[in-house]
């Protein structure tokens, strides 16, 4: 949870007076909030934490180190199903109300 | 030269190795203070590369770890509310509070759920205006701003049900309490990056001095962390002991002012527990009297809590850099990431965690010729 993971900016709004961002993060986009960062552009590479940019990052070092985070596994942690692991961990049930959304699934099965 | 080829530039890092060689004459003690550090340092074997006079001690630098057990009963006590429904990172679903989780509490039937951002909690709040909303909000100088942020924003558009439970911690007076310890082995600091990030350098320079100690505020790659290891063996060779940046690309002197601005609007310096370390003073963050309001502890007066930590664990100690892992009678016995009996073995940055996932399961002199 403490490592902040570099991502790229896609596009740039102004919601609830506050500047927030779409951010590819090697094929996972999440909203990001650019205020602490803020004379971010489309296309440039931030440092991401919690859902904040905290820092610009030049493009070929923010490819390696999602690379890297990649490798040891720190995007399934930030991004990934997190009940799904506490479950596997504890070698338990998947509580109820944490499956996965519904739409999603339609949607895998859509596309094979 | 075993795992070379798993570094992103094996000569780059051969070269680093080399000189760290090069340099070393005597036995020294570096502690890396981040546990993501931690992680990158025994998945790719660097404590096993370095020359053996070289020793890498490991930090409290886990959020998870540290958060205090009387914090995680009281997050515990406000998720089983019917009219909570509380929000919180996935790595603390399984920190074990005194008996339970927060995986348990769910299992329960109590209304937890896990956001990737503080903001997506605020925005459960908005849509959830009937309930209670609370975020749990641990973490180190990275995760504060956005806490802090989020705070700021709920009061901005007048949110009234969504609330922080809190319980931000420092790194420098970690450092600090670390150095002050009689047991202290520590001769050099890699500092965190990405605390740095948004705290800048300014807090170290006094730190570096007052304790005669190098400290290279290094990144989580494994060449930065070579870099950074190289940096302080060379003014440990050299008697030096300055403050010094291995991690350019991601901070700069200052830090972050527009975080460092909103962490001191919304924010203020508290003594703080640490969990298994104890007490540290104004080590950590609660919120400003200005948001009290948002303070989940005195929205739901969780009182009476009795706290009954494991007798068995030795997270402590861990955390302190004072044993290894394995050096827990538990470790890899009854204590295993399916069966935890501390939140340094659930924990992703946890060093029980690491020292489980990359079979790190003997004496230290064994460890080279049996791991593969
Ligand atoms: S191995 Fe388990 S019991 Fe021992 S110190 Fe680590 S977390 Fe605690």
């Amino acid at each position: 949870m403490c490592l902040a993971v570099p991502g790229r900016v896609l596009e740039i709004e102004e919601r609830d007076a506050t500047r927030m961002a779409k951010v590819d993060f090697g094929g996972v986009v999440k909203d990001v909030c650019l205020e602490y960062v803020p004379d971010m552009k489309v296309g440039d590479y931030a440092i991401v934490h919690v859902g904040f940019a905290l820092q610009r990052l030049d493009e070929e070092s923010a490819k390696q180190t999602l690379e890297l985070f990649e490798n040891l596994g720190v995007l399934e942690e930030e991004f990934g199903d997190a009940w799904g692991k506490a479950a596997r961990d504890a070698g338990a049930e998947r509580p109820a109300g944490t499956g996965l959304p519904p739409l999603e699934g339609a949607e895998k099965e859509a596309r094979s | 030269m075993k795992y070379l080829d798993e570094f992103s530039d094996p000569v780059l890092a051969k070269r680093l190795f080399d000189d760290i060689r090069a340099v070393t004459t005597r036995p020294w003690s570096i502690m890396e203070v981040c546990g993501g550090q931690t992680h990158s340092i025994i998945r790719h074997g660097i404590d096993q590369l370095l020359p053996e006079e070289i020793e890498l001690i490991h930090g409290p630098g886990c959020p998870v770890c540290v958060t205090p057990l009387e914090i995680i009963d009281k997050a515990l006590e406000i998720a089983s509310r019917p009219d909570v429904i509380f929000c919180s990172f996935g790595d603390m679903l399984r920190v074990p509070g005194s008996g339970r989780d927060l995986f348990k509490v769910k299992s329960e039937g109590a209304d937890v759920r896990v956001v990737y951002s503080p903001l997506d909690a605020l925005k459960i709040a908005q849509e959830n205006p009937d309930r209670q909303v609370v975020f749990f909000g641990i973490g180190f100088e990275t995760t504060a701003p956005p806490n802090a942020m989020t705070v700021y924003q709920a009061k901005k558009l007048g949110i009234a049900n969504f609330s922080l439970l809190v319980s931000h911690v420092k790194v420098p007076p970690a450092i600090d309490a670390i150095m002050n310890s009689p047991d202290c082995r520590v001769q050099a600091f890699l500092a965190a990056g990405h605390v740095c990030t948004v705290m800048g350098m300014g807090e170290y320079p006094e730190l570096a001095e007052r304790h005669r100690v190098p400290i290279v505020v290094t990144g989580f790659e494994p060449l930065d962390i070579l870099e950074g290891i190289r940096r302080a063996v060379r003014q440990l060779e050299a008697g030096q002991h300055t403050v010094e940046n291995a991690y350019p690309r991601a901070v700069q002197a200052e830090g972050s002012p527009a975080a460092r601005a909103m962490l001191s609007d919304v924010f203020e310096v508290t003594d703080r527990a640490w969990r298994g370390i104890g007490m540290i003073p104004q080590s950590g963050w609660r919120l400003s009297p200005k948001y009290r309001e948002y303070d989940a502890e005195y929205r739901f007066s969780v009182t009476g809590i009795q706290t009954e930590e494991s007798t068995v664990c030795r997270s402590g100690e861990v955390l302190q850099g004072l044993i290894k892992p394995h050096e827990c009678a538990a470790f890899g016995k009854e204590c295993t990431p399916r069966n935890p009996l501390g939140a340094t073995m659930v924990s992703s940055e946890g060093a029980c965690a690491a020292y489980y996932l990359y079979r790190r399961l003997e004496t230290p002199d064994k460890e080279a010729s049996s791991v593969g």
